[in-house]
């Protein structure tokens, strides 16, 4: 081993450790470390690897549920489906590596959660993703989306994986530090879930797939500082869909192999964190060769091969005597494989350079000693201004039509249509996709083995979290599952993907706790299990935070895949709002924010119980085929909603009683517990009113029909200019 | 009636082939690895889409070189039905066995829609019976499929009728718009001379369900099954 | 002012991992070149352009890589300018 060395505040900077917690190690170790030894601290104590900030307040969720398979903890969380399957998925982020290079960026971050799938011993059979980007007239803005949106296609598009649903949404917040969150959902057989374990003493590490080169080293360390573009080092990961389906089909192929002990990705500080998790779960050692890895490059030293996050990598544990029969499965589809090292017994890391050994670190070291910090967070006097400002002045100084109004908001960018986005991406891909993108509030996949329904959404309204977390956790929380219900299916399970600022400031601190809080009580009060999750923390540029964006995916599911319903009015059908509990409020909304510039008031609080009766109407008249079509009045208020179910079904609305004014509460608000539907004719109000009895308020509004909205006393408004106005945003 | 699917490393829509042909009565299909010499006593094949080979180069150029390619070109020479879907129909043109090329599309960006194709003409065992004029609503995912062919045997392909379908409106009328990749004279499908070879760029076999969006593809399926029984496809 | 004809190469950097490379030379040796060693891939970009001599032709030239035709944070670029002949085709 090399000789142990001083450090200076620069050398720690590197691996983002503070000299208090290098002093720790130190103590732990009982000894100093060698630069090997401190690179590979630095990491595995990183945020990204470690959750040293986040993982004491990640104890709120619940993580049980009669459904759950795999709760967080593992390379992605399963719950169960019918017909003895299982859903696997986990979101993930690739901020930092977008901010850079957004292409590649993208690319690869939807290569690292397909790889977090298939590991499981999952088929992935859909991708969605969460995107946050500065205001879209903004050139470099429009850089950013465009290179994020053909580097998630691209690579989705080569795998065959379905890319279905996900959000776009825009704020000044996100200018220098776009969010880039993919999630991707797999099933597999119940009883047949893979987990990355290192098993018994003698096992053997099987490195698989591209040569390690000198790529995305300190990607760990880099994603837990401020500033990406001031601390970004290195060389850009270069994504390779094409080895990845190949690595993909051959580790589906290994399914069931007796010779698989466990299998790992190789994401964020690459071999280090793989074969370290692999050891802690099941409190085994790991002895790595680095000389036997493969390299893209010559003159890489230890530190580097270690440290590597070149893509398109997986560690299999395999028993000895299984090594040739696994490695002949990827040899049928030209992929190399090296033996690197084993698992033992004594619980250590320890790194070998051919006979020279370079690391001995304890696994323990690694992962239960990583520091946690629990901090005071507070919001800002400013930002309690805004959110108790009394909003009732501004909103009267709007002075246009209401018609106005409407075609303003669905000509924004927030809620204007996502089509030149979703175009980009191959959604019919695998022959499954019942409801794609822009035609329902959650894509619905068809589980082919069983043709049960598999809906999937994410969630977040970040104006809603940075004015109040609480109710903004809460909110992405219901909000996913009021998208499921739309389509008719309950949910089975929740991951999360929480994007916020540097945790060493109260104000960021007190957004990540309180949403977490809003969220874990939501889960609690509907009973959807976290299963997995993802944790990005020190989203800054020029040290400010973005919107506190803590992204929730959802998976659901229903019976039958055919009794489902997308947005678009049905010719000749009864609409109607149907309500569960809150008051809608212009208090964070959309409106106020596009017509007056304000992004400020309080935000709607949830009513959870109010929530679910609504939910369970929803479910049983999609399923029993009254209600033709579903959609949640979100963003935009009832107004933007009902202009939404015009579009989709290419269709007017013909009111006939409902003589609403010119409100804007009314018309723009935002609340959670909304839903326009559309209603066979054939069922009468009285019908109507026996069916949903007393678990929801509602209302008729009218009859969709023509080519006009009809919104009360306002001016008709062709559906063919709301169309016109939705389509104008992008690009 | 046995339809062999070749899967080249980066097919993906080779599970998707299976599956829909598995609904298709009188058919059976089965996988072949691209680095087989043996069809598996074949009566037709499928080139499906996907990016065999990672279409880097150009698609479907390093693809012509797997070793399934050879045995492709001698089952087409001989007569057998061939259909080269997306990725499998850039296969068959660069391989030389259907005319043309298909360059990037003409708004540069993938594009993945549902779009509407003409059937031009049937002369062709996947087409045989589908009445000239029909329109299909078929789905599209593709970032290069805008086909190009020059002056010359574009004028051959209109006489000897292997212009098999074009990009049209749901009406059937050919247009700048609903020519969504810019392809010229709105090609979407070519045969080759004798017909038993189709390339085209919307997918069939992801436009056999209505629950999925269309069924309209499944009658390429049908009339394969059809011709087949007839014996009109000579090997 | 004369006309001169830039020829931009455009190629990965050395570390840069380079997908399209690693699947050409695959295609080589399935094709019995089994003397290739490695392959790279990248672009050449022919570009004719006005300018006063030879040196502002390739400063204007490697203004145009770092902004647009290459992306440097993966790719290197090399930029060579010849004279063009009026009326002469590229």
């Amino acid at each position: 081993m090399s000789t142990p060395v001083t450090l200076t505040d620069a050398e720690l900077r590197e691996v983002a450790l503070s000299r208090q917690e290098y002093d720790l190690g130190v103590r732990l170790l009982g000894r100093e470390t060698n630069r090997v030894e401190l690179g590979i601290l630095g990491a595995m104590w990183s945020e990204h690897c470690g959750y040293k900030n986040s993982r004491p307040l990640l104890g709120m969720f619940p993580t049980e549920g009669p459904e759950v398979l795999q709760g967080p903890g593992e390379n992605a969380g399963a719950v169960r489906l019918g017909g003895g399957l299982a859903a696997v998925f986990k979101v993930e982020s690739h901020n930092h590596p977008s901010a850079i290079e957004p292409y590649q960026g993208a690319a690869t971050g939807v290569g690292g959660i397909v790889r977090d799938i298939f590991t499981m011993g999952a088929r992935p059979v859909a991708l969605l993703n969460s995107l946050r980007f500065g205001p879209p007239d903004e050139p470099n803005n429009r850089r950013l989306l465009s290179g994020v949106v053909r580097g998630v296609g691209d690579y989705g598009n080569s795998l065959g994986i379905p890319t279905v649903g996900g959000e776009v949404g825009f704020s000044a917040s996100y200018r220098g530090n776009p969010l880039v969150n993919a999630m991707c959902v797999g099933v597999a057989p119940a009883d047949g879930l893979v987990r990355g374990l290192a098993g018994e003493p003698g096992n053997v590490l099987l490195l698989v797939g591209a040569d390690t080169g000198r790529d995305g080293i300190h990607g760990a360390t880099f994603a837990s500082v401020d500033d990406p573009h001031a601390s970004h080092k290195g060389v850009i990961q270069v994504g390779n869909p094409f080895l990845e389906k190949l690595l993909m089909e051959a580790c589906l192929e290994l399914l069931g192999s007796p010779h698989v002990v466990g299998m790992q990705d190789l994401g964020a500080a690459g071999l280090t964190s793989s074969s370290v998790e692999c050891a802690g779960r099941t409190g085994s050692g790991v002895d790595i060769d680095v000389s036997r890895v493969s390299r893209r490059e010559t003159g890489m030293t230890p530190y580097e091969v270690m440290l590597s996050e070149s893509q398109e990598r997986m560690l299999l544990v395999v028993r000895p005597d299984g090594v040739d029969a696994v490695r002949e499965v990827f040899e049928k589809w030209d992929l190399h494989s090296d033996v690197i090292g084993q698992v033992t017994a004594d619980g250590t890391l320890r790194v070998r350079d051919g006979v020279e050994v370079v690391c001995e670190l304890p696994i323990r070291l690694l992962i239960e000693d990583v520091p946690r910090y629990t901090r005071e967070g507070k919001p800002s006097a400013q930002l309690l201004e805004r959110r108790e400002r009394d909003i009732t002045p501004l909103a009267a100084s709007v002075d246009l039509p209401v018609e106005e109004q409407l075609l303003r908001l669905l000509a924004s960018p927030n809620i204007g249509s996502k089509r030149w986005v979703w175009e980009q991406y191959d959604h019919t891909i695998g022959t499954s996709t019942v409801l794609g993108p822009g035609s329902a509030d959650a894509a619905l996949m068809r589980v082919r083995q069983t043709g049960e329904g598999m809906a999937v959404v994410m969630d977040c309204n970040s104006r809603y979290c940075l004015l109040d977390p609480y109710s903004g956790g809460m909110g992405a929380v219901v909000e996913a599952v009021r998208n499921l219900a739309c389509v008719g299916a309950k949910p089975l399970g929740l991951t999360n993907c929480l994007n916020f600022g540097n945790p060493e400031k109260p104000e960021v601190y007190w957004h990540l706790k309180e949403s977490i809080r809003g969220m874990s009580d939501a889960c609690r009060a509907l009973g959807i299990p976290v299963v997995s999750g993802n944790v990005s923390l020190y989203n800054e540029s020029e040290d400010e935070a973005v919107n506190p964006t803590p992204v929730v995916g959802m998976v659901g599911s229903l019976p039958d895949a055919s009794k489902s319903v997308g947005i678009g009015f049905k010719e000749g059908s009864d609409v109607y709002l149907l309500s569960g509990g809150g008051q809608p409020t212009l208090g964070a909304s959309e409106w106020l924010a596009v017509l007056t510039g304000e992004e400020a008031g309080m935000p709607p609080m949830p009513d959870l119980d109010a929530a679910a009766r609504l939910h369970d109407v929803l479910r049983t008249g999609i399923r029993d085929g009254w209600i033709q079509s579903a959609h949640d009045v979100s963003e935009g208020g009832l107004a933007v909603a009902l202009a939404e179910c015009c579009i989709a079904g290419d269709v007017g609305l013909a009111t006939s009683e409902w003589s609403t004014g010119a409100d804007p509460v009314e018309l723009f608000g935002e609340g959670h517990g909304r839903v326009v539907i559309s209603v066979h004719a054939q069922v009468s109000e009285e019908d109507l009113a026996a069916r949903i009895g007393d678990s929801a308020r509602w209302e008729r509004l009218g009859r969709a029909e023509g080519k006009h909205l009809m919104l009360g006393k306002a001016a008709p408004i062709p559906v063919s200019s709301l169309s016109e106005a939705y389509e104008s945003v992008l690009p | 009636m046995k339809v062999g699917v070749v899967t080249f490393p980066g097919s993906n829509g080779d599970t998707d082939c299976i599956e829909t042909l598995k609904l298709v009565e009188g058919c059976e299909p089965q996988l072949i690895w691209h680095k087989s010499t043996d069809l598996m006593g074949a009566d037709a094949l499928i080139l499906p889409g996907g990016f065999a080979h990672g279409d880097y180069l150009r698609p479907g150029s390093i693809a012509q070189f797997s070793p399934v390619m050879r045995e492709v070109a001698r089952f087409a020479a001989s007569g057998g039905p061939v259909l080269g879907i997306c990725n499998g129909f850039q296969v068959l043109t660069e391989a030389g066995l259907l005319p043309g090329a298909l360059l990037r599309n003409q708004y540069i960006l993938f594009h993945c829609a549902w779009t509407h194709v003409r059937v031009s003409s049937n002369r062709s065992p996947w087409l045989e019976g589908v009445e000239e004029g029909t329109v299909l609503r078929m789905a599209v995912a593709h970032g290069q499929g805008n086909y190009f062919a020059d002056t010359e045997t574009r004028r051959r392909l209109v006489e000897q009728g292997q212009v098999a379908f074009e990009y049209c409106d749901p009406e059937g009328n050919t247009s700048g718009e609903s020519n969504h990749n810019g392809s010229v004279d709105s090609i979407a499908g070519v045969t080759n001379e004798a017909g038993n070879i189709l390339g085209m760029m919307p997918h069939p076999e992801r436009s056999s369900d209505p629950l999925l969006g269309s069924a309209d593809g499944r009658v390429l399926f049908e009339s394969l099954v059809r011709s087949m029984a007839a014996g009109a496809v000579g090997r | 002012m004369s006309l001169w004809l830039g020829r931009v190469t455009v190629i990965p950097k050395p570390s840069v991992n380079d997908p399209q490379g690693l699947a050409v030379l695959d295609g080589l040796h399935a094709l019995g070149f089994s003397e290739v060693e490695q392959v790279r891939v990248g672009r050449h970009i022919d570009v004719r352009l006005d300018a006063e001599g030879a040196e502002e032709a390739e400063a204007r030239l490697c203004q145009m890589c770092e902004t647009l035709l290459a992306n440097t944070l993966i790719e290197s670029y090399e930029v060579q300018v010849q004279p063009v002949q009026e009326g002469a085709a590229v």
